[in-house]
């Protein structure tokens, strides 16, 4: 039976985020012939309507005020419980980044009902969808099912593939008018600390350093080759431990859980707690002096070396292939 | 200041899993802390040595969680309560948050610490649930906090930005990396925390019953990734090694 599915649309620096057109693919598949509506937040968000129509949309709800410029949990929960309450949908689905992880729970307790959290894969099973999701930290996986009520879940980025792009896909754009009222929070100030906005969590390729970079200035290279490839630089807890970089890049399971195309990982043994948040990558690449290092088990290509000497090869041959 | 925190008896993260009957088997590993917890704690230690008042470390869960809650006693929590009932093997979420809910809602609270995350479920959502049942405000994934009386200045990691937000007390927050440097438990605090009042409760004493916390997702199946393969070490002069590497990561992997 078709289902509606709601898809929260999440706009960062004035784009949408990949990982909404990576849930409207979800949503289509567990929509299984229903609609899909895309919701959009913000101040002024009208012209993003049409890109989650071409990516697999069949509807958005625009909600514009500017109340909604920037994230604040009590404004956002708000708008969203009134637009549940005037669609109706089956389902809810939300990316599972700092947005999706903050507002989808407050929304589960208001209504009382459950949450799936960070799914990576869902099957569609007659009228029963369900979700997998990694368990610590991905050594293992779990199948859910939410019982009754709304199916409300979140999806991790990067590992559901988004729609293809059709110009051609038409739908309907509708604002709605909610109220917003009591926020009991204030933002004071945003520091931009994020390497070229590249979060971790969104990544395509991962650079990530342990304690083999021995120092904060031993980032640099790593930095350059992430530059390169269009990635952001990830951590071990060792080198955050040793203050080489900020906690926020640390890669684990204390930490962020990563799931890049290409990983590379440089100096880090491969303790398990490392390993944890990161084994789930599509590729992985080892560079290591020890050719013990566990990191190696579970690479897909290795290099036996000083990370010092591998990474500037890297580089210099990056660079000299993007010359020709 | 009324000051209590959430906590869990988690695996230790250098532990493997092994399954047994369909379930994560506990045998033979190592517990801890949630480490997000640990940072709740020691949060939670460090406002009441600013502000005073008194902590309160709870845990929903098994009864082996005595151990955990007595380890927070000892780094300087002043009381710890326990909610374990035989009822709760299936619970989620919304249970446990129920639950937590159902202990706190007639304690006159001035903030609850959490873990952002814990590291087995890792669903992230009990923390803010709490907060929106008991109605006060939640943040989460918090780097600093400073309370000045009925206001708390907070600063959060935002995927690597940070924010810095103002809110009332009463308030909620989880824990991220960063905010401090837990404490170890000294031998005196290990002495005086085997006499620290502990309360054991079951759902029948804060007046829920099954009904009340049913679990709303069911688990379906439980089961270990795929092995993989072993991976490729390559060989030959570095800079062969690296031209080789380029290559296969373009034609053979397709990631560059």
């Amino acid at each position: 039976m078709g289902k509606k599915v709601l898809v929260f649309g999440e706009i960062r620096d004035g784009g949408l985020r990949n990982v909404s057109f990576e849930a409207i693919a979800a949503a289509k598949k567990m929509a299984d012939g229903g609609k899909v509506v895309g919701l959009l937040l913000g101040e002024n968000v009208k012209n993003l309507a049409n890109e989650l129509i071409e990516y697999g949309a069949d509807r958005v709800i625009i909600v514009e005020n500017e109340l909604l410029k920037a994230y604040i949990p009590d404004a956002f929960s708000q708008v969203i419980m009134q637009v549940i309450d005037a669609e109706k949908p089956d389902a809810f689905l939300l990316g599972h980044t700092a947005v999706g992880k903050d507002i989808s729970p407050r929304i589960a307790a208001k209504l009382k009902s459950g949450l799936i959290s960070d799914a990576v894969k869902l099957e569609v099973d007659g009228d029963a969808i369900k979700f997998i999701r990694p368990i610590y930290s991905g050594k293992a996986f779990e199948k859910l099912v939410i019982q009754e009520g709304l199916i409300l879940a979140t999806i991790r980025p990067n590992n559901f593939d988004p729609l293809e792009k059709d110009a051609s896909h038409t739908g309907d754009v509708v604002s709605m008018d909610v109220e917003i009222k009591d926020l009991r929070t204030i933002i004071k100030e945003v520091v931009r600390k994020a390497v070229g906005g590249i979060d971790l969590s969104e990544a395509k390729v991962i650079v990530s350093g342990g304690r083999g970079v021995k120092s904060k200035e031993g980032f640099k290279p790593l930095q350059e080759l992430a530059d390169l490839l269009g990635g952001a630089v990830g951590a071990s807890r060792g080198a955050c431990d040793a203050e080489y970089c900020d906690y926020s890049l640390q890669i684990g399971q204390t930490g962020k859980v990563v799931t890049p195309d290409l990983y590379i990982a440089c100096g880090i043994s491969g303790a398990i707690q490392h390993v944890a948040g990161m084994s789930n990558s599509k590729v992985i690449v080892a560079i290591n002096k020890d050719p013990e290092a566990s990191i190696f088990s579970i690479a897909d290509y290795g290099i036996v070396g000083d990370l010092f000497e591998v990474v500037p090869l890297l580089i210099e041959e990056l660079n000299s292939i993007a010359v020709k | 200041m009324n000051i209590f925190v959430i906590m869990k008896r988690t695996f230790d993260t250098e532990e493997k899993i092994n399954i047994k009957g369909g379930k994560v088997s506990g045998d033979g590993a190592a517990f801890i802390i949630n480490p997000y917890d640990e940072y709740a704690i020691e949060e939670a230690l460090k406002l009441k040595e600013e502000h005073g008042g008194e902590v309160t470390v709870i845990t929903v869960g098994e009864e082996e969680s005595e151990k955990e809650l007595r380890t927070a006693l000892a780094m300087g929590a002043d009381k710890a309560v326990l909610i374990s009932d035989e009822d709760l093997e299936n619970a989620d979420q919304f249970s446990t948050a129920t639950i937590l809910a159902g202990y706190l809602k007639d304690k006159a609270v001035d903030i609850v610490l959490a873990g952002n995350v814990t590291v087995d479920g890792g669903s992230g959502q009990v923390g803010l649930r709490l907060a929106e049942e008991l109605g006060i405000s939640g943040v989460t994934m918090i780097t600093k906090l400073t309370v000045n009386g009925e206001t708390a200045t907070i600063e959060r990691d935002l995927e690597g930005d940070l924010e810095i937000v103002e809110v009332s007390l009463p308030l909620l927050v989880t824990c991220q990396q960063g905010l401090n440097e837990p404490r170890y438990p000294s031998l005196p605090g290990i002495m005086k925390a085997k006499k620290k009042p502990f309360e054991t409760l079951e759902l029948d004493d804060l007046d829920l019953d099954e009904d009340d916390v049913q679990a709303k997702i069911k688990s379906v199946e439980i089961f270990l990734p795929p092995v993989k393969a072993a991976g490729k070490v390559l060989k030959g002069e570095l800079s062969q090694q690296v031209n080789e590497l380029i290559s296969l990561l373009k034609t053979e992997a397709k990631v560059i």
